[in-house]
């Protein structure tokens, strides 16, 4: 797997290909989301819901072999692509990796100009729940 | 400013209902204002002050002409149509609604016209009793009249819907209530825009709006209340203005309208708010009724050839709102997807969120036209349309 560094640089290159273009880059980003992985009927549940997303954006995470596979899924097509990035970089990964990553692509790639103030501030939530699933699932691993 | 370029494409301003752009004359009348007028009002033993309170003032009486109000203290200037209501709710409402009183609104209402009642029950213990719509968005009449009763102290409703553009009959909603002794209250944050308000043809005890969706100035808004009404009603907010005479035993308070302006009132954009006045005015609400319902005819039609295309609202009469869906899409991707190709609509629920529920949805996309909108705009934005359809509806 390359690491997060690599895979940030490809998604970089990725939207430098689109440059300016914003309707371009919105259809990029909504293709993204429809290869994300599906969550299952039972998982979409208010309990799973990320708080501070504007649309309804489901993450579950669970342990695999010490690392942390995680789950979205959401009602917008746009939201899905963005958490498909996400998860791109950050998926089955050790926690530890996971909460040291920095991830400055969102802005290389000027994230909130692409989505705006409020989108931006669902995306953030997105960023602040996946590392609290690694929280706690590297706690479980040192207990 | 509606001739710039947003992400590269030529920009089409579709939220009108939200906020319209200011017309030149209202920029003046700002600037010139601050430049040549600035000065606090009624009390000012100076020039300026004279030349600033009777330039207010003027705005007063135009807007006394503007929805023809018997008199220019029927006006009371507020923040915009959720302070009017929140004002009539805290006055009005805590005097004369109590206990076991009833209140109606209808499904359609926004949450400015919704929430202060809820506030208002809850305090004195009254009921609120909701007014029930069809699937094509218009209130259904005969269940009102079976929620008025004796009980029934306000009736409080929107002209014309912000969601769904459905003009509401409020002539006879009006009368049915006065027959029973209840007051009524109308939202006219989206019609006083379009169609011509007159307070004395329809009998309404109270009607709010807000500048700034009549081409004026933001955080500036009208409650127009019958002077015998506002008379028995107790004073809003407490401070200088609003006073007759102060000691420490007792105030006694001002004549109405200064009974409910405490404080410096927003000078500035009272002042410009005229030139807005004018510039309806000036055209005539007969010619941009007629301009607004050709669009809104013009866009029905190009849009019903779109192929996944979904009205939310679908009423017999309506103002310039054309609120929809398009068939496996969420309205935040559509409308985002119109942003990048320069059109500025609005979507989500429009805080109308018990009206989206009763509809089976999460919210819709809405394009809403004024006086300065064309039909190459709606050509513009049905291309942009088709083409984000085309993904989900092949």
């Amino acid at each position: 797997m390359n690491s997060i560094l690599e895979i940030q640089d490809e998604i970089v290159s990725e939207f430098e290909i689109l440059g300016d273009d914003k309707e371009s880059t919105i259809y990029f980003i909504m293709e993204l989301g429809s290869g994300l992985e599906s969550l299952p009927e039972v998982a979409r549940i208010e309990d799973n819901i990320i708080k501070g997303c504007q649309s309804k954006v489901w993450l579950i995470a669970e342990e695999q072999d010490g690392k942390v596979h995680y789950m979205a899924d959401s009602n917008t097509d746009i939201t899905k692509g963005l958490i498909s990035l996400l998860l791109r970089v950050l998926n089955n990964r050790v926690p530890e990796e996971i909460l040291n990553a920095k991830l400055d692509f969102v802005e290389r790639i000027g994230m909130g100009s692409i989505i705006g103030s409020q989108r931006s501030n669902g995306f953030a939530s997105m960023i602040k729940q996946i590392k609290l699933f690694a929280i706690a699932i590297q706690s479980n691993q040192t207990v | 400013m509606l001739h710039q370029k947003v992400h590269g494409k030529p920009l089409v301003y579709f939220d009108n209902a939200a906020t319209t752009q200011k017309p030149q004359s209202v920029l003046d009348a700002l600037t010139g204002y601050y430049n040549n007028d600035n000065s606090n009002i009624h009390r000012g033993a100076h020039a300026l002050a004279d030349r600033a309170t009777r330039y207010f003032e003027e705005t007063r009486d135009t807007i006394k002409e503007f929805i023809n109000a018997r008199e220019a203290a029927e006006i009371i200037f507020t923040k915009g149509t959720t302070e009017s209501i929140n004002l009539v709710a805290a006055t009005f409402g805590r005097k004369f609604i109590g206990k076991g009183d009833e209140i109606i609104i209808s499904t359609m209402e926004h949450h400015a016209n919704i929430v202060p009642w809820q506030m208002l029950c809850e305090e004195v213990g009254a009921l609120l009793k909701i007014i029930p719509i069809s699937e094509s968005g218009e209130i259904l009449y005969e269940e009102f009249e079976n929620l008025l009763s004796p009980k029934t102290k306000l009736v409080s409703i929107v002209h014309a819907s912000n969601t769904l553009g459905t003009i509401n009959p409020v002539k006879r909603i009006i009368h049915a209530a006065h027959s029973l002794g209840a007051k009524v209250l109308l939202d006219g944050a989206q019609s006083t825009s379009h169609l011509e308000v007159d307070v004395q043809a329809l009998d309404c005890d109270f009607l709010a709006f807000s500048a700034h969706k009549l081409y004026g100035p933001t955080g500036l808004g009208v409650l127009y209340g019958k002077r015998e009404i506002l008379e028995i009603m107790p004073p809003f907010l407490g401070g200088g203005e609003m006073i007759k005479e102060v000691t420490f035993e007792k105030s006694t308070y001002n004549e109405i309208p200064f009974k409910f302006e405490a404080g410096t009132p927003n000078i500035a954009d009272v002042i410009a708010f005229k030139s807005s006045l004018d510039f309806i005015n000036g055209l005539g609400k007969k010619v941009i009724k007629a301009h607004e319902d050709d669009l809104l005819a013009y866009a029905n039609e190009k849009m019903s050839e779109i192929k996944g295309f979904i009205p939310v609202g679908t009423a017999a009469e309506k103002v310039s709102v054309l609120s929809f869906n398009i068939n496996g899409m969420h309205p935040y991707d559509v409308g985002m997807m119109l942003d990048a190709n320069g059109i500025a609509v609005r979507t989500g629920h429009h805080c109308t969120q018990p009206l989206m529920k009763r509809l089976g949805l999460e919210g819709t996309v809405r394009a809403s036209f004024a006086v300065y909108n064309s039909k190459s705009e709606i050509d513009s934005m049905a291309e942009s349309v088709a083409k984000i359809a085309r993904i989900k509806n092949k």
